[in-house]
């Protein structure tokens, strides 16, 4: 991977774009460009923006261009025996860093190992006006101005053009290991809540009658929590496939929907598949939403869609006008002119 | 610094005094000047102004509705936990009322199979946490305040405590919220894995009343780990107990909490505790692990292994609930022992990356014998986050603005190594200029740009948090890029 800084270009472009009032669309790999709506704009890529900025493996912080192949950031932190703190999605070897930080969303390590934006220390980005600002830092704690760094993870490159972003890293697991289990969801569930504290879990799936669990740590303890979980040595591709939304369940037709619920919730209906230790539901709809919806509704959740056929259709339903307007003017604060990423989360901003 | 501001004397109108009296109970309204008098200053009483009026509303619809009253009126509103900030957030404006929310006092829901916990942010942290005990769960942010502070004021400054390397902040243990924006609109934020369209909840955290009042908090809960040790390990110099904890970081282990106490913070802590340390110590790390009994073996082993080989003379256990609460009671106290040292005592908060805690600390060690002023350090090392403890005698002339003046060195020493001028105290107003050095003009006009999007007309605690783009230029400390402020279309407050 090239070292490479394109950070003046990038300001200047969209300086340019904020002053002719025109939007860009903003693309790191383009595997994330069938998520959201479809936006607006001439394309802007951040692809040739790479490398590393800083890394000092003794304080597990690196910061990261966002054209950053995640890939070619894993092996970078491979080499001193390091991982991200955080499971990152990837749709394919091109997926960039900063599409990820954009995107927001965390694989199934998110209930052991936290998600995507707790592992965000700090960001610089273009806001849109073509100026470049920092936020956070490379520290683990700063209460100095707002959390602007955070905002931006999920913000679907709506609020700023990420230029990189400080990420905590952990030490690589000693050893790693994959169980199945046969058992009906409220006994898989009553022994995930027995096992959190205490066994090296780092993700917990759910479908079709059987639990997945997986484990990582030190090996003398991942081997004691395999004779306390019991079960068959699983398919360790199970987790992977669901990071990065491959996989049977993922190919079937219909629109793709996560429901964010309580983890007790029901596991209802029974072609949902059950990740994060019952906190997150994968569900294949076709055409009207309203199943989701009800669903959400019922079991005290949220709904996202992830894809689907109607692109006109966003991530995230309208909150009610009061919460829409304030968000909107969120969005002006850091774009004013909506030129950043128009229309891909809500139509016009 | 010290100053006491006397509010002006323009009115109010009558009417909204009536009106802001029938929104509240009986007693929910203090005006006079003996009432008010304990709303005066937060935790850091050198900054003091009297609240024109406290509004004690009972209940989040009163809060509402006093919002949008001041809103009506333009009458600035101080929201107030506990007061135990050390930023001077809780400061009064001379023209505005405090706002209160201790009488939001109750936990309104408990969900164990969830581990989810929805609280009034006028519940003391540590009733959170007491709430949940008997289901075997805890509330994970601790700071050291947590027998008084309040909820609501840990999302406003993000809150740590000594549990924080291992749990997270306040922001990454708040799965939803409801905050009043200025004119008494409800949001409600969040949801079961804390995400929402634009993630506004990472905004309201820390940000110091400026940008919304919080109602209610929806926090998670943790299991509490089946087994938990406690170590103290003793060092002949600050440098080396500073270096073991560089050492632990950089192992890759992440204890529940790693804490370093120097000579001068011990004496104290040992005088107000009663708790002797080991004869000899110049600096004590205090760490915990937790977990099931392998993983506790296992990490203890390897951190006593690591304070050993940097030089630790002993490194003792503890393992029952009791001997553990021994041990951390001189750091848990550590503040108001270092505060018997001195009339007065100023606390920094900066933070630093922890490869960089031995250079600090000796440079702040050199800082000290300068300004001939005493320095005790008592800190959330694991993070990095220093709490400089500078001890003086305000009426002694001149020693204040030296302190001042010290804190100002320490601050921009953390900026060098590439840290932050408040890891969890927040700016208040007292570290305005701070900011100024911190962040640049686009930078700080960003914040400006937000305060204005959820506040537009600036009632919420104006003037704390961010300096104005005329203060930093007058500090000195202001990056102007190219002779431009940016944003110079906006307003400014
Ligand atoms: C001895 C001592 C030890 C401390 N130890 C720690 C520590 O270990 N870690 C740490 O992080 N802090 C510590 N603190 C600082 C302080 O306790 C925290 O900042 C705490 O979060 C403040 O809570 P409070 O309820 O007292 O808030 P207050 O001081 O009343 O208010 C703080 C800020 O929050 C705003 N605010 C309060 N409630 C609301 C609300 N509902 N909505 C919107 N804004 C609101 C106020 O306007 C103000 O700006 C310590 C303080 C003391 C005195």
């Amino acid at each position: 991977m090239k070292d490479n800084d394109d950070t003046t270009l990038l300001a200047a472009r969209v300086r340019e774009a904020y002053e002719q009032a025109a939007p860009v669309e903003i693309i790191g790999g383009g595997t994330r460009r069938a998520l959201g709506r479809a936006p607006m704009g001439a394309p802007l890529s951040v692809a040739g923006h790479t490398g590393i900025v800083a890394y000092d493996p003794s304080e597990f912080v690196v910061t990261v261009r966002a054209g950053t192949p995640i890939a070619a950031l894993e092996e970078i932190l491979a080499r001193e025996g390091q991982v991200l703190t955080v499971d990152v999605p990837r749709f394919g070897a091109s997926s960039t860093i900063g599409g990820a930080v954009a995107v927001g969303l965390t694989g199934p390590g998110r209930p052991y190992t936290g998600a995507l934006r707790d592992a965000v220390l700090g960001a610089r980005l273009v806001s849109g006006t073509g100026e470049v600002v920092r936020f956070g830092g490379q520290v683990l704690k700063n209460v100095a101005g707002f959390d602007v760094s955070r905002l931006m993870v999920g913000a679907y490159g709506t609020l700023g053009l990420l230029l990189d972003v400080s990420l905590r890293t952990a030490r690589r697991p000693e050893a790693q290991a994959v169980v199945r289990l046969d058992q009906d969801w409220p006994t898989a569930r009553a022994a995930l809540r027995r096992w959190e504290s205490a066994l090296p879990l780092t993700g917990a799936s759910y479908a079709g009658g059987v639990l997945h669990v997986r484990l990582a740590g030190l090996a003398a303890r991942v081997a004691q929590a395999r004779a306390v979980v019991g079960g068959e040595v699983g398919d360790s591709g199970v987790f992977t496939d669901l990071r990065d939304l491959r996989g049977t369940f993922f190919e079937r037709p219909g629109d793709l929907w996560r429901l964010m619920v309580p983890p007790e919730s029901p596991w209802d209906p029974e072609d949902t598949v059950i990740d994060w230790a019952g906190a997150q539901r994968f569900w294949r709809v076709r055409g009207d939403a309203t199943a989701v919806y009800e669903l959400a509704a019922r079991l005290r959740g949220q709904a996202m869609r992830l894809f689907g056929a109607d692109r006109s259709m966003g991530p995230w339903a309208a909150p009610p006008p009061a919460a829409m307007a304030l968000m909107t003017r969120v969005k002006a604060a850091l774009d004013p002119r909506g030129i950043l990423n128009r229309g891909r989360l809500y139509p016009d901003w | 610094m010290n100053q006491t501001v006397e509010s002006s004397h323009h009115p109010w109108p009558a009417a909204f005094v009536r009106r802001l009296r029938r929104i509240l109970p009986a007693d929910g309204l203090l005006q006079k000047a003996t009432e008010v008098a304990a709303y005066e200053c937060d935790g850091l009483p050198v900054y003091r102004a009297r609240p024109r009026a406290v509004a004690l509303p009972r209940t989040a619809a009163e809060v509402g509705q006093v919002l949008a009253l001041c809103t009506e009126y333009e009458v600035p509103v101080v929201a107030r936990g506990a007061g135990t900030g050390l930023s001077g957030g809780a400061l009064p404006h001379p023209e505005g009322i405090v706002l209160s929310l201790a009488r939001l006092n109750r936990i309104l829901a408990l969900d164990p199979d969830n581990r989810t916990a929805r609280v009034e942010p006028g519940v003391r942290n540590l009733a959170v946490s007491e709430a949940a005990r008997p289901h075997g769960l805890f509330y994970a942010p601790d700071p050291s305040s947590q027998i008084a502070c309040t909820i609501g004021g840990n999302v406003a400054e993000n809150a740590g405590g000594v549990h924080c390397l291992k749990y997270g902040l306040t922001t990454h243990n708040i799965l939803a919220l409801k905050f009043f924006d200025p004119d008494g609109t409800l949001h409600d934020i969040g949801g079961p894995t804390g995400e929402w369209p634009l993630d506004l909840a990472a905004l309201l955290t820390g940000s110091e009343g400026l940008l919304g009042v919080v109602v209610e908090i929806t926090v998670r809960l943790w299991p509490k780990p089946p087994s938990t040790v406690a170590y103290l390990a003793s060092f002949r110099s600050l440098e080396a107990a500073a270096a073991s904890v560089s050492e632990v970081v950089a192992s890759g282990l992440v204890p529940a909490g790693l804490e370093l106490m120097d000579g001068l913070a011990l004496s104290a802590a040992q005088d107000y505790t009663g708790i002797p340390y080991p004869e000899g110590s110049a600096a004590v790390v205090l760490a915990e692990v937790d977990g099931d009994d392998l993983a506790v073996a296992l990490e203890g082993e390897r951190l006593s292994a690591i304070f050993t080989a940097q030089g630790a003379f002993t490194v003792t256990q503890a393992v029952s609930d009791e001997d553990r609460r021994r041990l951390w009671l001189g750091r848990k106290s550590a503040f108001p022992a270092v505060g018997r040292l001195a009339p007065d005592y100023y606390c920094m908060d900066g933070t630093i990356p922890r490869r960089s805690l031995v250079p600090v600390l000796t440079e702040i060690a050199a800082l000290s014998r300068r300004y001939e002023l005493p320095v005790a350090n008592v800190f959330h090392a694991g993070d990095g986050n220093l709490h400089p403890l500078i001890l003086y005698d305000a009426a002694i002339e001149g020693q204040l603005e030296r302190v001042e003046a010290l804190g100002a060195d320490i601050l921009r020493l953390c900026l060098a190594h590439g840290g932050t001028i408040s890891g969890e105290h927040g700016v208040g107003v007292e570290k305005l200029d701070g900011m100024c050095a911190q962040f640049t003009a686009a930078e700080l006009a960003t914040f400006h740009a937000l305060k204005s999007a959820f506040d537009p007309h600036h009632l919420l605690n104006p003037g704390k948090a961010v300096p104005t783009p005329a203060r930093c230029v007058e500090a000195g400390g202001m990056h102007v890029h190219g002779g431009h402020p940016p944003f110079p279309h906006l307003e400014r407050f």
